[in-house]
């Protein structure tokens, strides 16, 4: 199936289908820890900066791609300060490489990740995480073995939701990493440049259709998850 | 033994008590919003007073003075919620287990075994909370409470959320719980019967304040902590045993007091009983009434009087320690001439099972 998809797309579409999917899974795994701090302290949390906070998480769904994107090259570029220290000491480059492509995407589905998480985690009762601690059970304990479960469901809703967008990610990421083909080309840049070129209709319907159906399965699972938070949390 | 002394302001109100809850059941009994519940969270280490003390088997959980204030885990208090907070996600095998694994060690530990015998929730194990009754709800969340090896266990109106019949059903499995663990127990309520039923100790909370505190029978008979309680409904105890089943449909209840005869009940001989006695079902005589249809009378020595509008609540010692309320009119106190010391015989109308 793998070939016929390769053949269909052709080699361009695929090596850009392949980088896109490798990007969206990184970008989704890495920001699963701090997402869910995030959306703990959000949910959970009373502290002075809360509002700075809630904010900073949202920001990237408010400002033009392109700016977060020039953001990004501003701070993590070769020659930026940041970006500088970093390929020195811990030989870690973003600018034009997939690792920024995936950093790019991480940072853009953010909000939704959170949010879907923050949702989820409202939604169980502290009073049950406070019958827990009267039968003996630490903070960390807690949350492994009450809040966890009941909002695993809107984790992994979250998760679909950021993959899905870091799929379609393009402005930030066009913005920061270029769009070179191999290295930085992921689907929506693929189809941006075969829109470029004349006589390659095909080959953008194809990439259309495929960014439809990544976005459809997405959005449907993380609605079933959402749905079984509901349940879990009724106990049915 | 738990000691307890708390201070606390809210807006619009404040909490100020102090009381002993020895072994037994203690009853904390009050008015919705009178600060009982607060003064349970306290306890549990859900919610810090501005000021206070608690103590628990010499084991000091909280101390403003010198600022101890453990957590709910290393408090060990457990809490059985009015609306049972079950964990939705897990079985009521899980639930009733959740407790365990964090206990107390050496602590004394009943077995599963026991306590799913003692709450009968035998065919419950594999379910999950959402598909449990109410009743079946609160048994859970008793059997969780009582697996994690408490020092002590508060119920907060486990049966509040119940109807009449569910009631009924829990009350025994309560009593159970009162006589066949060593856990002592704070419960609170505001219906009357369960206290009566259940409590070895009283402590009456009003406004934020202990108004009355001590034994059962002692406060239930005094008469100006009876005055303080709400409704006609005021009346002493009578703890006694079972020790024959009549031929006319009699049950014979000895008491140190002397025997009663009661309208049949369905207990068997030796067991334990409580009466209550509603201080409206008692005549006072200064003779032994003679031509009489009661069947209990007991000699009795009046030793308070507190009038109470045109009648008065007149406490009156039994011979064998007990204590009766009776509610008469100022007019026959004054023609019977009663005063603190006069003997006299106390005819109980009837008397209720509680």
């Amino acid at each position: 199936m793998g070939a016929a998809l390769s053949e269909w797309l052709g080699p361009d579409g695929a090596t850009a289908l392949a980088l896109s999917l490798k990007v969206a899974f990184w970008a989704t795994l890495v920001s699963l820890p701090p997402g869910l701090i995030c959306a703990m302290a959000l949910a959970r949390g009373r502290f002075w900066g809360r509002g700075l906070l809630n904010g900073l998480v949202h920001l990237p769904l408010i400002l033009p791609p392109v700016v977060t994107g020039y953001l990004l090259l501003v701070v993590l570029g070769r020659r930026a300060p940041v970006g500088a220290w970093l390929e020195q000491s811990l030989g870690i480059v973003f600018a034009f490489r997939w690792t920024g492509a995936a950093l790019a995407a991480a940072i853009m589905g953010f909000p939704l990740m959170v949010r879907a998480m923050r949702l989820a985690i409202e939604a169980v009762d502290p009073r049950l995480e406070e019958a827990a601690a009267t039968l003996g059970a630490s903070r960390a304990a807690i949350f492994a073995t009450i809040t966890l479960p009941l909002i695993l469901p809107g984790v992994i809703a979250g998760a679909v939701l950021a993959f899905a967008k870091a799929m379609g990610e393009f402005g930030a990421t066009i913005t920061f990493v270029s769009n070179i083909p191999g290295q930085t080309q992921t689907l929506p840049s693929a189809i941006y440049a075969a829109l470029q070129v004349p006589g390659s209709d095909v080959t953008v319907a194809r990439l259309v259709i495929l960014s439809i159906v990544v976005a459809l399965v997405a959005l449907a699972l993380s609605e079933v998850m959402s749905r079984a938070v509901a349940r879990r949390i009724a106990g049915r | 033994m738990l000691t307890v002394a708390l201070r606390h302001r809210f807006t619009g109100f404040a909490l100020n008590v102090a009381f002993d809850a020895p072994a037994g059941v203690t009853a904390l009994f009050g008015r919705s919003g009178s600060g009982k519940t607060t003064i349970v969270n306290a306890v549990a280490g859900l919610l810090r007073t501005d000021a206070g003390r608690i103590v628990a088997d010499g084991r000091v959980l909280f101390d403003s003075a010198t600022r101890v204030d453990l957590t709910p885990q290393q408090r060990r208090i457990g809490y059985v919620f009015q609306d049972a907070r079950l964990f939705p996600h897990l079985t009521v095998r899980q639930n009733l287990l959740y407790g365990a694994r964090f206990a107390r060690q050496g602590a004394v530990a009943p077995s599963l075994d026991t306590v799913v015998d003692l709450l009968g929730l035998g065919g419950l194990l594999p379910r999950r909370p959402a598909l449990l009754s109410g009743g079946e709800q609160a048994r859970v969340g008793i059997g969780r409470a009582l697996l994690a090896r408490p020092r002590l266990m508060i119920l907060d109106e486990p049966l509040a959320a119940l109807d009449g019949q569910r009631r009924a059903e829990i009350l025994p499995y309560l009593e159970r719980l009162r006589d066949d663990t060593a856990v002592p127990i704070l419960y609170i309520s505001h219906a009357m019967a369960e206290v009566t039923r259940l409590a070895t100790t009283l402590v009456m909370i009003e406004a934020g304040r202990v108004t009355q505190a001590g034994p059962i029978d002692r406060v239930l008979s005094d008469p100006l902590a009876a005055r303080s309680m709400e409704g006609g409904d005021v009346g002493a105890v009578l703890s006694g045993h079972v020790t024959a089943q009549e031929p006319d449909g009699l049950t014979r209840i000895t008491t140190p007091d002397g025997d009663l005869l009661v309208p049949m009940v369905a207990a068997s001989p030796g067991q334990t009983l409580r009466l209550r006695v509603k201080a409206a079902e008692v005549i006072l005589s200064l003779s032994r009434p003679q031509d009489s249809s009661a069947l209990n009378v007991l000699p009795a020595t009046v030793a308070r009087i507190e009038p109470d509008g045109p009648t008065a609540l007149v406490q009156v010692r039994l011979d064998g320690g007990g204590a009766l309320l009776a509610r008469i009119t100022c007019r026959s106190v004054a023609a019977l001439g009663l005063a603190p010391g006069t003997a006299c015989f106390a005819t109980i109308k009837s008397a209720g099972l509680v």
